[in-house]
Parts: C-alpha cells; sequence; structure tokens
C-alpha cells in the first residue's frame, strides 16, 4: 500500500535509524526525509524510508488514525514494514505521543486524551 | 481549510454531515458525476468503510490507475524473469513477485530455481549486493513517487558494483492527462493520492487542472477524508471551476518533500512507456539518467525479453479497462474464477493495490 507506516525514532546513526511501530523495531534510512529528526521524533515512513517528520502536535492524531485504519489489516502494516513474522502492538504508545519531544516515558496501558495529554502516567519503560 | 478543523475523525455523525452535504450538493448538480481516485489505499478505505453506500445515485467514484504494480508492462516483468533466469539475484517488493510476465512470473521463475527475494525496502537490496559479492544483484524497482525517491537516493549513495536497478518505476500526473483524455472514459473530478503527494507536493497538479479545465482535490485515506475530498470536489463541480485544492493539510504541502523530489529528478528522468493494458503514455515511466547508467539493469545487460504468444487468458483480462475507470470488477468473466489473489491473471488481482484483489477481499462489489 501506499500509506506509509508511523514509526517514532529510537536511534540515528548516520543515515540510518531504529524506528519502533507499535513495538516492532526496524531501521528506516532518513536520506530523503527533508527536515531534521531527533530521537524521540515520529516519522511516516515508506519502504523502509522516512518520507516525512510527523510534526510533534501531530503525532496523537496520526497514530489514533493509522490504529483505526489499520484494524483488521495488520498483515499488511507488518509488509510494510518488512516484519511480517512480527506482532503489531496497538494501543501501546509510547509517551512521546502525549509528550513531545520526551522518549520512553510510557507503558502499555496510556492512553491519549482527547486533548492530546496523557490520561494515565504509566511506568517508564525506557527506550 | 475550515471544514476540516472540525472534524472529528471515526465520527459517525461527521460523517453522516458530509454524507448529506454531498447529498445536498449531488441534488444541485443534477445529473451523474463521475470521480476517479487513483490510490489503492482510497479503494481501500472506500470498500472497507462502506462508503460506497453512503453515496447518491448518480455519484459514481471509481478507481484509476493507481496500482503501479498493476500498470507494470508485461515486458518489464519478463526482463526481470530473463534476468533471474541468467543468474541474476532479482529483489523486488512482494507486490511484484506474482505479476505475471509473457512466460511467468518471477514466483514461477524463483519455483523453477532462479533467485527472487522479496524485500521491503531498496536497502535490502543492496544489503543482498553486500552479502552477495559475487554475484549480480537487480532491484527491479516498481511504484509511483513514493518508492522511486527511496530508488534514487539508494544509487545517490553509491552502492557496490554488483548492484543495479531495473527500473519500472511510474510518474502518476501524465497518467491523470491519459486517463482524461480518453474517450470512453468520463471523468468530472481526480481525487489525488495524499501520500504520493506528501512527496510530490499539491502544486504539481496545477498545469493538469488548467489545461484539462477537471477539478483536483488531494485527500487522504482516512475514511472521514475520502468523504471530504469527494464533497470538495462536488463543490467545485457544482460552481461550475475547475480548482484545486489540498484536503489534506495534515500531511501534503504545496511543494512537497523537496529533497526527496530532487533526489529523483537527479537519479531519474521520465520517458515513454506503455501502461499495462491503457496506453504508451509519454513521459509517465521513470528511466535511470545516464549519470546512473553504471547502475541501470538496462544498461548493464544485454536483456532479450521473450515476448512469446499471448495467453487466452490474459486476452480476456479487463485490467485496462478496470484502471482507465470504464469497468468494474465485477463485470469481468474471470473475476474470483479464473483469477484469484492466489492464480492471479491480471495484475489487478494481484497486488494489494488492485481494485481486483479489494473487491474480492471484500466479497465483490463492495458497496455494503
Amino acid at each position: 500500500m501506499c500509506l506509509g507506516i508511523p514509526g517514532e525514532i529510537l536511534e540515528i546513526d548516520g543515515h540510518e535509524a531504529r524506528a519502533e511501530f507499535w513495538n516492532v523495531e526496524k531501521t528506516v534510512r532518513l536520506d530523503i526525509v527533508g527536515d531534521a529528526v531527533e530521537v524521540g521524533d515520529y516519522v511516516l515512513n515508506h519502504a523502509g524510508f522516512a518520507i516525512r517528520k510527523i510534526p510533534d502536535e501531530e503525532v496523537a492524531e496520526t497514530i489514533e488514525i493509522y490504529e483505526a485504519f489499520l484494524e483488521g489489516d495488520e498483515e499488511e502494516a507488518l509488509e510494510e514494514i518488512g516484519a511480517t513474522d512480527a506482532t503489531l502492538e496497538f494501543g501501546s504508545r509510547p509517551a512521546a505521543v502525549a509528550e513531545p519531544g520526551s522518549v520512553g516515558a510510557g507503558g502499555p496501558d496510556d492512553g491519549v486524551g482527547p486533548d492530546g495529554t496523557p490520561v494515565d502516567g504509566g511506568s517508564d519503560d525506557g527506550d | 481549510m475550515a471544514t476540516d478543523a472540525t472534524l472529528q475523525f471515526r465520527d459517525p455523525d461527521a460523517a453522516r454531515e458530509i454524507a448529506d452535504r454531498i447529498d445536498a450538493l449531488m441534488a444541485d448538480v443534477g445529473e451523474p458525476v463521475s470521480l476517479m481516485h487513483v490510490c489503492g489505499s482510497h479503494e481501500q478505505a472506500i470498500a472497507k468503510f462502506g462508503l460506497r453506500s453512503m453515496l447518491p445515485e448518480g455519484l459514481a467514484v471509481r478507481m484509476g490507475p493507481g496500482c503501479p504494480v498493476c500498470v507494470t508492462n508485461m515486458p518489464e516483468v519478463d526482463e526481470a524473469v530473463a534476468l533471474a533466469e541468467d543468474g541474476a539475484i532479482v529483489a523486488t517488493y512482494g507486490d511484484m513477485y506474482r505479476v505475471p510476465g509473457t512466460a511467468g512470473s518471477l514466483a514461477d521463475a524463483s519455483a523453477a530455481g532462479a533467485d527472487v527475494e522479496i524485500v521491503y525496502s531498496a536497502s535490502e537490496a543492496v544489503e543482498l549486493a553486500e552479502e552477495n559479492p559475487g554475484r549480480e544483484v537487480v532491484f527491479f524497482a516498481t511504484g509511483f513517487e513514493t518508492t522511486a525517491a527511496p530508488t534514487a537516493a539508494i544509487l545517490a549513495a553509491g552502492p557496490p558494483g554488483n548492484f543495479s536497478v531495473l527500473s519500472a518505476h511510474k510518474y502518476v500526473p501524465p497518467a491523470m492527462e491519459v486517463v482524461a483524455e480518453l474517450p470512453d472514459t468520463d471523468v468530472d473530478g481526480f481525487l489525488a493520492a495524499g501520500h504520493a503527494a506528501t512527496i510530490t507536493g499539491y502544486g504539481l497538479f496545477e498545469a493538469f487542472v488548467e489545461e484539462y479545465e477537471i477539478p483536483v482535490v488531494v485527500g487522504g485515506f482516512e475514511p472521514l477524508d475520502v468523504l471530504l475530498g469527494i464533497e470538495r470536489l462536488l463543490e467545485h463541480i457544482d460552481d461550475g471551476r475547475a480548482g484545486l485544492e489540498n484536503a489534506y493539510p495534515r500531511c501534503v504541502s504545496e511543494e512537497g518533500n523537496t529533497a526527496a523530489l530532487e533526489t529523483m529528478w537527479e537519479v531519474f528522468e521520465t520517458t515513454s512507456g506503455e501502461w499495462r493494458g491503457i496506453a504508451n503514455i509519454p513521459d509517465a515511466n521513470l528511466a535511470v539518467r545516464e549519470e546512473y547508467a553504471a547502475y541501470d539493469a538496462r544498461e548493464r545487460f544485454e536483456i532479450d525479453p521473450d515476448v512469446g504468444a499471448a495467453d487466452p487468458l490474459t486476452e480476456q483480462c479487463i485490467c485496462g479497462d478496470i484502471m482507465a475507470g470504464t469497468a468494474d470488477p465485477d463485470e469481468c468473466e474471470l473475476f474470483g474464477e479464473e483469477c484469484t489473489p492466489r492464480n492471479p491473471v491480471g495484475a489487478c488481482m494481484v497486488s494489494s493495490e488492485g481494485t481486483c484483489k479489494i473487491w474480492l477481499e471484500y466479497g465483490g462489489r463492495p458497496d455494503l
């Protein structure tokens, strides 16, 4: 599909980065993302390349839309990120979703309120 | 856009509200309207969320040539198969694996002992070349701008000498012009694909809108985004103006991803070529520029594709008409019978972005 999948940047090494997609980790390239990208940012990925940095204020909504759209089509999303043997874990959003710029403070039960603020603190699972 | 900010996604009331506006606009227009989108993900949203059932009588929304795998021409598949049979490792996206060539698909070549690897990214194809220094690795590269830019980035970064690209990349805007000119195709408005436009920017469609006087609205893939795109198109049609609008400002800017575009045009240039079943389209294929000829599989190898005799089933296949917007999948005699995702006759049944596969997945004509 031509959607691209949003993921969080965990680690950057030159043109390559490790990114997390609903608890599935993959390598993505940053050659053509066109924006300065830092650890904790969310990027839209297509065929192994980040093609757009998702602005902080749009991350929560973007993730929510994707979860709604991908529900029932997880296999296709996994194909898109090249991880067909993995399992996407919806609902386990890193806290960067709720708190732009910060990384790793979030637990599996965390939610995001309608105004984009975290509903519950949860435990720190690091990155 | 004013309407965009107030929408709550997955909100049935909002969907109903847009559907009501669509009803009112259709009543005002007073004649049948035919819209075309060019994105497999749009078709998936329409099928999955039953959007056609919300549309009033007289409003048709069809998928055009929005599936890059589907428009990949048979000789291009034949080239990839020939290279695999000649001993190269051919790497390609999963969607391409089962697409029939004249004599067979890459899957058939693999079954007969050729080395065909499915990769999810151009980077993985480069890794294959690094891991197999004594072998030629050919990346059979397909897709629109969203995958052409990554392929370009790989070549611009200087891959190993045993790596090359067999480009079947396509460029959408000229294809929209061809579809707009097809005598039997009636398109009153185009819903352009939001994610391709993430790369290209929506400004790209300005020339098309001016020349063909057909409105273009860039829309997202979320169900409400699709409905909103349809509503915006109807506004333009009702007003009798051909405008260009970005109904997907979340992801799409006027100029697009300029870094990606620069890389893409540094490596690729447009060339004419056949889009399977549709037409020979000027400037809608992306070929590797001379500066990168060392990585161009068509320059590196003497490819003698076997054009063979046409398969009678392929002749019955109406993929071309479906992509031109003049027929629906369930009008094809092969649909769901001889042609299934497991044993596809036409490419529209192979790719997850193909209209036939999407329709079959949702039980036929997906309007419930």
